[in-house]
């Protein structure tokens, strides 16, 4: 199933994903477009809850950078765009601490929809209505992601996982602000773009450094690309193209940066240290 | 992957394979054992034994084990509540062969039965329940799952499956034992089977053992 077969269907899109989901798994479009309610609403329920809340994460490698960024008053980003960062940064945080969270796509990445969602509730007055269709629409993109490659990091790196959400994310904007399906997969490209080739290399193999701020920094990437998307700007390769690069590059990642926690950042002397530091911590809390 | 799969689901972090995976294989144990039990061992192999008490993967067996759903915020204050139920419960580490990577061998006791599971986090959060006691399976629990120790004669299965009354979506049927004239046999199906076609299956005079282990609700 490729992106531009659902585009031209010659219905509403979210429509047209819906109805490919039924197709194929046989539950109604009713059904799961109120299973994607709840799962939008689960988001937006905790963006406002963790909102610059500081975690006690597992490992305690991070857990204070989405109440650093709630406290800080931005001089560069847009208020959009700081707002969506807190939300990524905190989201991605209470995973780390296991809180709740919608693994959109997965776990490790699940700050960066829920971000620009929230922004869009909170700076645009988006409508109910409006943000689920958008919202379809970035699982559309998720799902042709990993139906011709991959959104699992141990298979494609960092860039099937965050690289999945950011093109999502930019697939929702570009959709709730100009309902076009053309224009939400030039964001998407875009998006997917900017992250070919990011490597899986968490620290210790904890969900923390670098997820945490990776998922910072792709919410704006995805808010870029949608900025780019609104002003015409088109990708020269199309979507579907893109993702096949995707899953060719992943595939040609070695296994030490495919969320192993041995290559990449893991392998570096601070890593080593802090994850030798946490074991001794660790085994002393056993003893005791 | 269905679309309801690459958007969510609903979960507590920080690993769909390491925190959800692992909570709904003992989930499937608590189902299947008909609660809580009263001892549990927990042998963890592979990948499990290495990152999984990073990934608060003891905590999340812990919770499956009690019962709580994949969503539930007291996940990571499972081991207080465990004790303060005062379930007796262990982790272990061990080699357990050629398996998948993050593979748990769990053995349960209630009631004075003795249950061994062994499962298997696939990613995503998808399981595969790959041993029932000494019976080697492949159960997804992505349907609701019948399974059945039966009487290993003529027409035993065919009367049970005229009992399920619902579609079966997958069938598995397995002599364990040729001695005893035993054989397991596993029925997925899409609907839930009811409260009297299963009280006829287990009356029925084919049927040794039965458990019903119905796929949760708020997983679609």
């Amino acid at each position: 199933m490729k992106f531009k077969e659902i585009l031209s269907a010659g219905v509403p899109l979210p429509e047209e994903i819906l109805r490919r989901e039924m197709a194929e798994s046989g539950v109604p479009v009713e059904l799961l477009r109120r299973e994607m309610q709840k799962l939008m609403e689960v988001m937006l329920e905790e963006a406002e809850k963790q909102y610059g809340k500081r975690q006690k994460t597992l490992a305690g490698f991070t857990g204070d950078n989405g109440s650093k960024m709630a406290s800080h008053d931005a001089v560069m980003l847009s208020e959009f765009s700081h707002m969506a960062t807190v939300v990524a940064l905190s989201l991605a945080e209470s995973n780390a601490a296991m809180g709740r969270v919608v693994a959109c796509p997965t776990g490790g990445a699940c700050g960066v929809v829920p971000g620009v969602m929230y922004a869009l509730k909170k700076l645009k007055g988006a409508q109910y209505d409006e943000l689920l269709n958008s919202f379809i629409v970035a699982g559309g993109i998720g799902w042709c992601i990993e139906k011709n490659a991959t959104i699992a990091g141990a298979e494609g790196g960092c860039q099937a996982e965050m690289g999945t959400a950011a093109a999502m994310a930019s697939a929702l904007l570009t959709y709730y602000f100009t309902e076009s399906g053309e224009k939400a997969a030039n964001a998407a490209a875009i998006a997917l773009k900017s992250m070919l080739g990011l490597v899986c290399d968490p620290v210790g193999g904890y969900v923390e450094v670098p997820c945490v701020k990776r998922n910072g920094i792709a919410v704006n990437i995805a808010i870029s690309a949608a900025e780019m998307a609104l002003a015409g700007i088109e990708s020269v390769i199309p979507f579907d193209e893109v993702v096949e690069a995707m899953h060719r590059v992943g595939k040609s990642l070695p296994e030490s940066l495919r969320e192993t926690g041995l290559g990449g950042l893991a392998a570096t002397p601070t890593a080593r240290k802090i994850v030798k530091d946490l074991k001794l911590r660790q085994h002393s809390a056993e003893k005791q | 992957m269905s679309l309801l799969d690459v958007v969510g689901p609903v979960m507590v972090g920080p690993s769909s394979s390491h925190t959800l995976g692992a909570l709904r294989i003992a989930r499937f144990v608590y189902k299947f054992v008909g609660g809580m039990p009263d001892r549990v061992e927990f042998v963890l192999h592979g990948s499990f034994a290495d990152t999984g008490f990073g990934h608060g993967t003891d905590k999340a067996l812990l919770a499956g084990i009690m019962g709580m759903h994949a969503d539930d915020e007291r996940i990571r204050d499972a081991l207080r509540i465990a004790n303060e139920k005062r379930l007796d419960y262990s982790f272990s580490v061990e080699d357990l062969g050629d398996v998948h990577p993050n593979t748990i061998l769990v053995r349960a006791n209630k009631n004075g039965k003795m249950t061994e599971i062994r499962g298997s986090s696939v990613g995503g959060g998808e399981i595969e329940i790959n041993r029932i006691n000494d019976c080697e399976c492949s159960l997804s629990w992505e349907f609701h799952t019948l399974v059945l120790v039966i009487k290993d004669v003529p027409g035993a299965m065919g009367q049970i499956l005229g009992d399920v009354r619902v579609n079966i979506s997958n069938l598995y049927l397995k002599r364990i034992d040729a001695l005893r004239k035993i054989a397991v046999g596993i029925v997925e199906t899409d609907e839930e089977i009811s409260e009297d076609c299963l009280r006829e299956i287990e009356n029925s005079r084919f049927v040794e053992e039965m458990y019903y282990i119905g796929r949760d609700a708020d997983e679609i």
